[in-house]
């Protein structure tokens, strides 16, 4: 029995004036119906590309290497465009990043909303009233209101908590949400991951969170990828991560995060040195030029993915079993 | 919606208040009375008189204000010195074959505009994107009356292939038609560049924006994501400089009905100004005024319309 979601070593390559971009070097995770996945890392590791993937929407100067994404044992990748599209807001839905620019400025949410259910076979009608319901749901207690309105008439949380509706609404087997609060301001961060939260009964499928921000992950999932350099360095169950992370990525992480400053410490430790360029990957460990532990063999050898437990995982030289 | 409307059209009306004040003011500033202009010097004290009189220009300023804003309310634009037709009879006589011209020079402009504009797009970065975007640019650089001059050289003296002068027989569609091909063209040519560039840089924006991926992860068709949430906001600069243009095409319409010896606007105004037809030349410029004010603000609220956030921003 396969999982829900299957990525197996999936390598995504853009073509740019530079020189091609390695995005994702064999990057394979998986989730079952039910469970909340997060991945984090930061800007330039390769999530959003990961994420764009997931949906079947890769930019088009994108081109897939090698792997699969298999979405209930069918690989979505290799369909047709006219059979992704069907998988688009049906089995797979997607929360945006920027809630300030999800929605057309020129359709009112009520357009919009009605638009993307039209994998439903309802009439227009039909599909308003159950737009209606769903903002209930995530919070707008006057929905019919909101769907009379622009976006540009709402707040960004009010925004992004119809972004949240619309794709709720799909009853997806996927929901894949990329950064869903990297644009709000704390309290409305707040408010969003609650929400989050407490519907998380509600989707009968699989959600992949996309963050930078570890204090997202540790409040919405279950197990976590870490990315870094396209590549997946640790995999852990969310408790795992934060109390005995092996990757000495992982490790600097954590300790970067602002969230986890105990008192008494002045300064937040930062990692020193920037991720490699992906247009010319190194040899070996992509950590390597910034990793504390570092030897010959970590720059010159790709690191092996050590098993550390039935559900932890590093990728790395130094770390043992 | 409905302020927004009331304010674009009272603002209309105050442009148009202003330019009659202007035009007003005119009379007053060239030298010589109209009357020994309308009547030439051989004319006797009395007539003048007479004149001056049945003119009004006997009564006190603000009389003559009212009298002219109201005969220009109820459509007189007084008489034609030459002909003795009232003037707005003699407008309405040649405007429309001029309105004819200028609407076939907008379908080259827009038809041709947005064609290439969509061109570069889908070839965007290529050899063709970068020689499209130089033919724009010199479309946009040789005046009207240029490409006039030469394109009557090439296909009516040259080639022979379309007509030179005129307007084509009357009741002969097919040779008004022709008639129509080579000034219409001259003037439209310059908005192709215009509008081609323009539709180029709004759909290559809109098509990178977020909510264009938002369509697509919804899984819309691609005909709906590009007409109804790529297009629809496209269009609205395009509708912006097609509205100016159509200003800018009346205007290029005098010299090129000139060139071709079309009757139209054009050829009636310079005649006016070369016989120093005062009260032509005030009625047709008062009525082109006119003319563009409401094509300008059919614009802006055709904009407002399409684009709920300059509503928003007008009504704030």
């Amino acid at each position: 029995m396969s999982a829900l979601l299957e990525v197996a070593e999936l390598s995504v390559t853009y073509r740019a004036e530079g020189g091609d971009v390695n995005a994702l070097r064999g990057v394979s995770l998986m989730a079952e119906a039910g469970e909340v996945i997060g991945i984090v890392g930061e800007s330039g590791c390769g999530k959003s590309t990961l994420a764009a993937a997931l949906i079947a929407l890769l930019e088009t100067n994108a081109t897939v290497g090698t792997g699969e994404v298999r979405l209930n044992g069918r690989d979505i990748l290799s369909l047709p465009e006219a059979e992704r599209r069907k998988l688009r807001g049906h089995d797979i839905a997607m929360i945006s990043q920027d809630p300030m620019t999800a929605f057309s400025p020129v359709l009112t949410m009520g357009d919009q909303i009605v638009d993307f259910q039209q994998h439903s076979g309802l009439s227009r009608a039909a599909r308003r009233a159950r737009a209606a319901d769903m903002l209930r749901k995530v919070g707008i207690a006057d929905a019919e209101i909101c769907l009379r309105r622009y976006p540009h008439e709402l707040s960004g949380g009010m925004r992004q908590r119809v972004a949240v509706a619309a794709a709720l609404m799909a009853n997806p087997a996927l929901l894949v949400a990329d950064e869903p609060t990297t644009a709000l301001d704390v309290t409305m961060e707040a408010q969003i991951i609650h929400m989050l939260r407490s519907l998380r009964t509600e989707i009968n499928g699989a959600i992949v969170i996309v963050t930078h921000h570890l204090g997202v992950i540790g409040e919405l999932c279950d197990r976590v990828y870490v990315m870094y350099a396209g590549q997946v360095v640790e995999e852990a169950p969310v408790d795992d991560l934060y109390h005995a992370p092996r990757h000495p990525y992982t490790q600097a992480l954590i300790a970067c995060d602002p969230g986890a400053l105990g008192a008494g410490q002045g300064v937040l430790p930062t990692i020193p040195g920037r991720p490699p360029d992906l247009t010319a990957p190194p040899p070996g460990c992509g950590f390597a030029p910034r990793c504390p532990l570092a030897d010959g063999t970590c720059h010159s050898k790709p690191p092996p993915r050590v098993r550390v437990s039935a559900q932890q995982t590093a990728l790395c030289h130094k770390v043992v079993s | 919606m409905l302020g927004y409307s009331i304010k674009r059209v009272a603002l209309a009306l105050l442009i148009l208040v202003v330019v009659m004040l202007g035009m007003f003011a005119m009379v007053y500033v060239i030298p010589g009375d109209p009357a020994s202009i309308a009547l030439g010097p051989r004319a006797t004290p009395e007539l003048k008189a007479l004149l001056i009189q049945r003119m009004g220009l006997d009564q006190s300023l603000p009389n003559q204000i009212w009298h002219f804003f109201r005969a220009a309310a109820t459509g007189d634009l007084g008489i034609d010195v030459w002909s003795k037709r009232p003037v707005l009879d003699v407008i309405l006589e040649v405007f429309p074959k001029t309105l004819l011209l200028g609407a076939v020079s907008l379908c080259w402009a827009v038809v041709l505009g947005i064609g290439l504009g969509c061109l570069a797009v889908i070839w965007r970065g290529t050899f063709i994107d970068r020689l499209l975007g130089v033919l724009s640019v010199s479309m946009i650089a040789v005046p009207s009356f240029v490409i006039a001059l030469y394109s009557l050289l090439i296909f009516a003296v040259w080639l022979g292939w379309l007509p030179a002068i005129g307007a084509g027989q009357s009741g002969d569609w097919g040779s008004q038609a022709r008639a129509l091909i080579l000034p219409s063209f001259a003037i439209g040519v310059s908005w192709v560049g215009y509008i081609a560039r323009l539709v180029r840089a709004s759909m290559l924006e809109v098509m990178g924006a977020n909510h264009i991926r938002t369509a697509r992860a919804f899984g819309l068709p691609e005909t709906v994501v590009v007409l109804k949430y790529a297009l629809r906001i496209a269009i609205v600069p395009t509708i912006a400089i097609i509205a100016i243009g159509a200003g800018s095409i009346l205007s290029s319409a005098v010299f090129v009905e000139t060139v071709f010896s079309r009757p139209g606007i054009g050829t009636l105004i310079t005649g006016a100004v070369e016989k120093r037809n005062y009260p032509v030349v005030m009625g047709t410029v008062l009525f082109m005024t006119a003319f563009y004010l409401f094509v300008v603000t059919a614009a802006d609220l055709l904009i407002a319309r399409l684009d709920p956030r300059v509503r928003d921003v007008l009504r704030g």
